[in-house]
């Protein structure tokens, strides 16, 4: 029974983590990431199993009740031993400092990915507690709802108007702080049509849990057929807009704007405009 | 008169706290009343309260970080029952502002009042025992120490009751804790708790600093010095070192809310990442305050019980000073995804993952001390292999973090929380677990009752398995940490399991009580005569136990490292005895209150900071300084222990310290 138990809730934890979150990418960040996080346990599984094995393998021979075992009251040094402990972990971390670097220069947020398609400018706002996304060239604008298109490189710019929070699409790879009066930037693309959770992976207040919004990938055709319809069905993004959003709310459903005043997001992240939100109650 | 204090400051529309207050409240009366019935309070007030010995005060930090152990785990129960319950559209039982506070009192109590006044206890019982001397170097800077980390207790777990806690983490990352959104006294409850048993805790870093440099056994250099010796001192240099950033970056974020700066505000020029650089260049040395010690219980337990000295303990000692240096050149790792860039980012990945090989050799170093040994499984014994085996793991999941790419899917996620409570569990509680057991029987003569202890074990180890393991899978598949409710359905089975390990733990926590209560009871049959209960390596065991305030009634002479141990096999037992030997008048401090009044006027001064009652301030302020000037002036800091009083202990304890 208890096995049974137990073998369920252990393949569920394998199949779980498998088709969702940040090991099931679709998109090339992600997936160069998900690389270094096999690699890089594959590495040190390889120091990290025999150690346990040979700490219990000791434990046991060596036990105190073993007549067989050979007790060494004054063995406390051997050069040899020292050389081979010293060198193990390092080279180990030798490996592994040399996918640290490649691969923070390969996947720094702010580098454009490698691709032939134009990238799709995105800026994105945190509010206390809703997601604003602006389409600069689009002139549009959705909110706790982000729409793009598959196998183009995503360009974000990012900023708060409220406490830090953390933009963080699992399946897509790469998070990144949203902080006010400054820009963060994070490039990421969906390499296929989809819908993807994301969140805010920074504490923000009361309204944190519920933080978050769908990422819809759709193909190019379907996201032009979405910035028109979302320009035919009006809305107005301004100042006055954004000065209703600072208020603390829930994220609660999306919305879209037809109309975004341009230059907001640079306003905003550059502290001119930003509305301290009202004090939050007590 | 009374600030923003009135009686709409205590919840009482929300019961859970009135509960959990009502009974914490009934258990206080019920041993207040026993000790005064019982009339303990001069036993009490002479014997414990006013003491400066330096195992009394061990043993009490010990007390009071046992009991917050409790409060901090009951937080960690109402969290994994609420995030067993709330999954789908359910929202639990514990609303956002309310499950933010225990969140955020649970990181602060395990972190400052728990783990820290562990280690702070081992310490401060052990090392004027392991380094062959009578106390520490400054006894009443010891006490005041002390008193002022309660006075830190004290105020956070009024917290509960008046008013509320901060809920903005344990950290408290501005702007989030700034007045603009924080405006309650929730921050300031933190902040003052907080600046007031820091201060503790320098005091005591200070003392024990001095104490290992300056006070050794003669002939005792630092190549004779004990292990955990060595290790403590890597953790209190660290404590001189870092504490004072805390200190400071508390009090430049009290200037904001209380006098309007904007060190790290989001206007006028207030810069709320210069708080996260700050507090994690504290913040990362403290995880090294908290680990060093617990290696050092490690690396006596496995030696002790292996037979056998401690293998390479030169690669040891090397290992413990590279890492405490280390560690001050690796805090941007807690904040990978603040966007530093590729050359930030892989320089401090880079010096994170270096950490890992002094690390790693210990690790190694542990082992080849097993290698060739006659290891006795006792309780100690259990805590270290379940520590090696444990950390390990925790390691590799740390460094795993410390790639920066890495970090861009798992910082902040459930993944990193399974990943500290892996190192804080597996590392400090199971070094801490081991620390007790094994010097149990020195503070108060008898071992403690090992079947109880080794299930003891078993819970923690197997709870711990089964809490976080769990989170590292939910962290992969997006869970992020401080959710109050999540809506992924496939999330709940793993958060079940997750509670059924603290369901586990918990049982620990209570056989531990049952352990305490049952070897008490029956403490007539575990007695330590030898005052070695365990075939001891260093001085400490050989003396009798519990040791008298003076500690040692001859000051050994020490010849090399694990020198009791060579004692013991150049002269055969620990029993020799040599009555007839002179003894010399012993000068011991004298007990004061100066640190249990230190720390009344400093709660009465952080009470009323929190809720702007200034006149209370002042006072507060006013009697702090008094106390202060009375005990400059104090002339008579010394009792002399007349010879023959020690004589006679010595006749009745065997004389075992002879031998050395």
């Amino acid at each position: 029974m208890w096995l049974r138990v137990f073998s369920m809730t252990g393949a569920a934890m394998l199949m779980g983590s498998c088709s969702e979150g940040v090991l099931d990418p679709h998109g090339p960040v992600g997936k160069a990431e998900r690389i270094i996080l096999y690699d890089a346990t594959a590495i040190m599984l390889a120091v990290v199993i025999p150690v346990i094995v040979l700490t219990l393998v000791f434990a046991w021979w060596f036990r105190a009740r073993n007549s067989r075992a050979r007790y060494r009251p004054d063995w406390e040094f051997s050069g040899r031993i020292e050389m081979i402990i010293w060198s193990i972990p390092a080279l180990v971390i030798l490996f592994l400092g040399g996918i640290a670097w490649t691969g923070s220069h390969d996947l720094d947020p702010p580098v454009p990915l490698q691709e032939s398609a134009a990238p799709l400018d995105i800026e994105v706002i945190s509010f206390d507690w809703q997601w604003l996304f602006i389409y600069p060239h689009e002139g549009i604008a959705s909110l706790n709802r982000l729409v793009v298109p598959a196998g183009v490189p995503l360009r974000f710019r990012l900023t708060s108007t409220t406490v830090m929070n953390s933009f963080f699409v699992p399946q897509l790879g790469s998070q990144i702080y949203a902080m006010p009066n400054m820009v963060t930037r994070l490039n990421l693309e969906a390499d296929q049509p989809g819908t993807f959770e994301g969140l805010s992976a920074q504490f923000s207040g009361d309204g944190f849990s519920d933080m978050r919004f769908d990422l819809v990938s759709m193909v190019p055709e379907a996201f032009q057929d979405w910035v028109s319809t979302t320009k035919a069905q009006g809305g107005v993004l301004d100042t006055s807009t954004v000065a209703e959003l600072v208020k603390p709310a829930k994220a609660e459903g999306s919305q879209t704007y037809a109309q975004v005043s341009a230059g907001l997001f640079d306003s905003i992240s550059s502290g001119h405009k930003t509305a301290v939100s009202p004090q939050r109650g007590q | 008169m009374l600030g923003r204090l009135s009686w709409a400051a205590i919840p009482f529309d929300v019961p859970v706290v009135m509960i959990a207050a009502g009974s914490v409240g009934f258990l206080i009366f019920c041993v207040l009343a026993l000790v005064t019935v019982k009339g303990w309070w001069p036993y009490l007030w002479r014997e414990w309260i006013t003491s400066v010995d330096h195992k009394r005060i061990g043993v009490m930090y010990i007390f009071l970080a046992l009991l917050m152990l409790v409060r901090g785990f009951s937080d960690a129960m109402l969290m994994r029952s609420q995030l067993a319950l709330a999954a789908g559209h359910a929202q639990g039982y514990l609303p956002p502002e309310h499950y933010d506070q225990i969140f955020s009192a649970h990181g602060t109590i395990m972190i400052f009042f728990v783990a820290m006044p562990f280690v702070i206890g081992l310490m401060n019982f052990v090392l004027p025992l392991q380094l062959g001397v009578r106390d520490v170097a400054f006894p009443v800077l010891n006490s005041i120490g002390f008193w002022l980390s309660a006075a830190g207790v004290l105020l956070v777990n009024v917290s509960l009751v008046v008013g509320e806690f901060a809920r903005t983490g344990w950290l408290a990352y501005p702007p989030l804790s700034e007045v603009a959104y924080s405006p309650g006294v929730g921050v300031d409850y933190y902040l003052w708790s907080l600046q007031i048993s820091g201060l503790g805790t320098l005091l005591s870093g200070i003392n024990l600093t001095t104490t290992i440099l300056k006070l050794r056994a003669p002939g005792m250099g630092y190549r004779q010095m004990p292990i955990f010796c060595w290790t403590a001192l890597a953790s209190n240099l660290l404590i001189v070192a870092a504490f004072p950033i805390l200190t400071a970056t508390f009090a430049m974020l009290l200037l904001d809310r209380y006098c309007g700066f904007h060190f790290f505000t989001n206007d006028l020029g207030g810069n709320p990442m210069m708080y996260i650089n700050l507090i994690w260049s504290w913040g990362h040395p403290e995880v090294y305050i908290l680990i060093l010690p617990a290696f050092g219980v490690f690396s006596e337990v496995v030696a002790t019980f292996s037979g056998k000295p401690l293998f390479g303990r030169r690669s040891m000692v090397m290992a413990t000073l590279v890492i405490c240096m280390l560690s001050f050149v690796v805090w941007l790792h807690h904040f990978f995804t603040m966007g530093a860039g590729a050359n930030v980012n892989a320089f401090f990945g880079v010096m994170t993952m270096i950490i890992a090989v002094p690390t790693g050799v210990k690790v190694f170093n542990w082992l080849f001390t097993l290698y060739g040994g006659r290891i006795r499984f006792t309780v100690p014994v259990y805590w270290a292999l379940g520590f090696m085996v444990t950390f390990v793991i925790g390691g590799m999941t740390g460094v795993l973090m410390a790639i920066p790419p890495a970090d861009f899917v798992l910082h902040n996620s459930l993944f990193l929380i399974a990943h500290f409570h892996n190192v804080a569990i597996g590392g400090v509680v199971f070094g801490v677990m081991a620390g007790i057991s094994y010097w149990f029987p020195k503070a108060f003569g008898f071992t403690l009752n090992e079947r109880l202890g080794k299930a003891v074990f078993w819970c923690w180890f197997v709870g711990f398995y089964l809490a976080f393991m769990p989170l590292y899978v939910l962290g992969l598949m997006g869970a992020t940490r401080r959710m109050q409710h999540y809506s992924n359905m496939h999330w709940r089975p793993l958060m079940l399991v997750a509670l059924a390990g603290a369901l586990l733990i918990l049982l620990g926590i209570v056989l531990t009580g049952v352990q305490l209560a049952v070897s008490i009871r029956r403490r007539a049959l575990n007695r330590d005569v030898t005052g070695d209960p365990w075939n001891g390596r260093t001085l400490e065991w050989s003396i009798p136990s519990p040791p008298p305030v003076w500690n040692f009634s001859h000051l050994p002479q020490v010849g090399r490292a694990d020198w009791f141990w060579t004692m013991k096999q150049q002269r055969g037992t620990a029993q020799d005895r040599n009555i007839n030997q002179t003894y010399e008048t012993i000068h011991v401090p004298r007990n004061t209150p100066t640190g249990f009044f230190l720390a009344f006027f400093a709660v009465l001064l952080g009470f009323s900071l929190i809720w702007r009652i200034w006149w209370g301030a002042g006072l507060g302020l006013l009697g702090a300084i008094v106390v202060c000037l009375i005990q400059a002036w104090r002339t008579d800091g010394e009792i002399e222990v007349p010879a023959e009083k020690v004589a006679a202990f010595e006749r009745l304890h065997g004389l075992k310290e002879s031998a050395v």
